[in-house]
């Protein structure tokens, strides 16, 4: 990985801007978790008109529920999960001002298109990598959905964590330019 | 009859749940070495050194390879001269993943399927029995992570559509899945017996060597030739672009019923995880 981008956050329209897919970057500063039970729970807040556990402005949601840390380290396993089950959600997240995601495979158009409109990055982080992806994380700490266990939103403070661009903002796609790059007819 | 206390096979699964996570295979291992010398894409080459990188760290550290840990599914053949004593067997097993995922740091990933609430100690197993001759007891355990079980089928095909339609049909079944199922996979065929004997065998197809070959000359032949056309749909690593989609395709058969032709297609990461003991 000799060609990187690194990004320190939160994210302005200028960074996301720059990022093409393809692009191996590597973030540093705060970044917010959520998955399945929290993105649900987030959502389900707004429609109360409530605030969220954290502005999303500018920040970065990683799609991951966490292993227990074992004692002396601030996370156990952590890698990325599986994207498109936040579908029905990350384009809430991303009219909001929400500038990143990370997490594995595919997203739908819905979310691409918000991608674009609203200038937020999709970023692949490698699935099953969690116990090399948990080093570069140096604090983790509950801050909100303390019962959803795994799934609650934690605030993690990453240092050079490795993703790559999947969809920037003018709506280029890593797995279909790949497929299209790779495919043997 | 040998006497076994059920107390051995809680310690043997808890143990096995733990050394699965965190020890990968060494064939799987070996597979993706030598995927990275195959992979042609730039970015495909990263995420295999990744991936390697992190076995090693997780076998280095004795930490969980994925936070998936799975859920904790059991494989155990009992012997039909064991008398087993002290407890009941489906409790212990049970117990042995309680205390597996707890003690391992594993993550508890079973929750209620509507409300989402976790269960907190990753039971109930999924526990495969089978009584066979002897008086050993061979178990096996199988963390499955959710990623790559979500991307699996049962399909019931027609009679007519044969062997040729089992083959599109798990050519399409892989080709829709992308990275979601965290490539290289494996692919593991079921087909035959009834709707839940053909999951039951794709499942089984998992367990085998990442590149042994079914004994039967035709179907190692099917498992050769999907294999080839999977790692030319261009997908690779991640999805994101390369030659090693698959690190391999297993194939189970068994005879079926004369109207059906039933068809598992399941799916595992790159971070195939099983390890086995015998008591």
């Amino acid at each position: 990985m000799s060609d990187y981008i690194k990004v320190t956050t939160p994210l302005t329209d200028e960074v996301v801007e720059k990022l093409k897919i393809g692009d191996t970057v590597l973030i540093t500063g705060v970044i917010y978790t959520g998955r399945d039970a929290a993105h649900k729970r987030m959502v389900e807040a707004l429609d109360r008109g409530e605030d969220l556990p954290f502005d999303v402005k500018g920040q970065i949601i990683y799609f991951v529920g966490p292993s227990p840390a074992k004692p002396g380290n601030p996370i156990g396993s952590a890698g990325p999960t599986t994207s498109y089950r936040m579908d029905p959600y990350s384009p809430r997240l991303i009219a909001l001002g929400l500038k990143g995601m990370i997490g594995k495979g595919g997203r739908a158009k819905e979310v691409i298109d918000a991608c674009v409109k609203h200038k937020c990055v999709y970023f692949g982080a490698v699935g099953g990598a969690g116990a090399l992806l948990a080093k570069r994380v140096k604090k983790a700490e509950v801050i909100a959905y303390d019962d959803l266990g795994p799934e609650a939103v934690r605030r993690l403070e990453v240092e050079d964590f490795p993703v790559i661009v999947v969809n920037d903002v003018r709506g280029n796609d890593l797995e279909k330019e790949g497929v299209k790059q790779y495919a043997i007819k | 009859m040998r006497k076994v206390n059920v107390a051995q096979v809680t310690e043997t699964i808890k143990n096995l749940c733990i050394d699965a996570n965190y020890n990968l295979p060494q064939d799987v291992y070996d597979a993706l070495k030598a995927g990275l010398e195959k992979e042609e894409s730039p970015v495909g080459r990263s995420v295999l050194q990744q991936i390697i990188e992190n076995a090693d760290i997780a076998r280095r550290e004795q930490v969980p390879i994925c936070q998936d840990c799975g859920l904790g599914v059991v494989f155990i053949e009992v012997g039909q001269e064991v008398y087993f004593e002290g407890g009941y067997i489906w409790d212990a097993i049970h117990e042995g993943v309680r205390q597996g995922y707890k003690e391992g740091y594993l993550r508890k990933s079973t929750c209620h399927p509507f409300t989402r609430a976790n269960v907190g100690d990753n039971t109930p197993a999924i526990i495969h029995y089978k009584v066979v001759p002897g008086d050993k007891i061979h178990i096996t355990v199988a963390p499955k992570g959710g990623g790559s079980e979500n991307m699996s089928r049962v399909m019931m095909l027609k009679p007519a559509d044969g062997l040729e339609g089992v083959k599109e049909y798990v050519y399409k079944r892989v080709t829709e899945c992308g990275g979601n199922p965290c490539p290289p996979i494996t692919v593991g065929i079921g087909v035959g017996g009834t709707y839940e004997r053909s999951a039951f065998l794709a499942k089984k197809a998992l367990l085998r060597p990442i590149g042994s070959k079914n004994p039967d000359p035709e179907l190692a032949a099917v498992e050769e030739e999907l294999l080839e056309r999977i790692n030319k749909i261009g997908s690779g690593p991640m999805g994101w672009g390369g030659r090693v989609t698959a690190l391999a395709v297993h194939f189970e058969m068994e005879p079926c019923h004369i109207a059906s032709l039933p068809v598992a297609v399941n799916i595992n990461c790159h971070a195939a995880r099983h390890k086995s003991a015998t008591i």
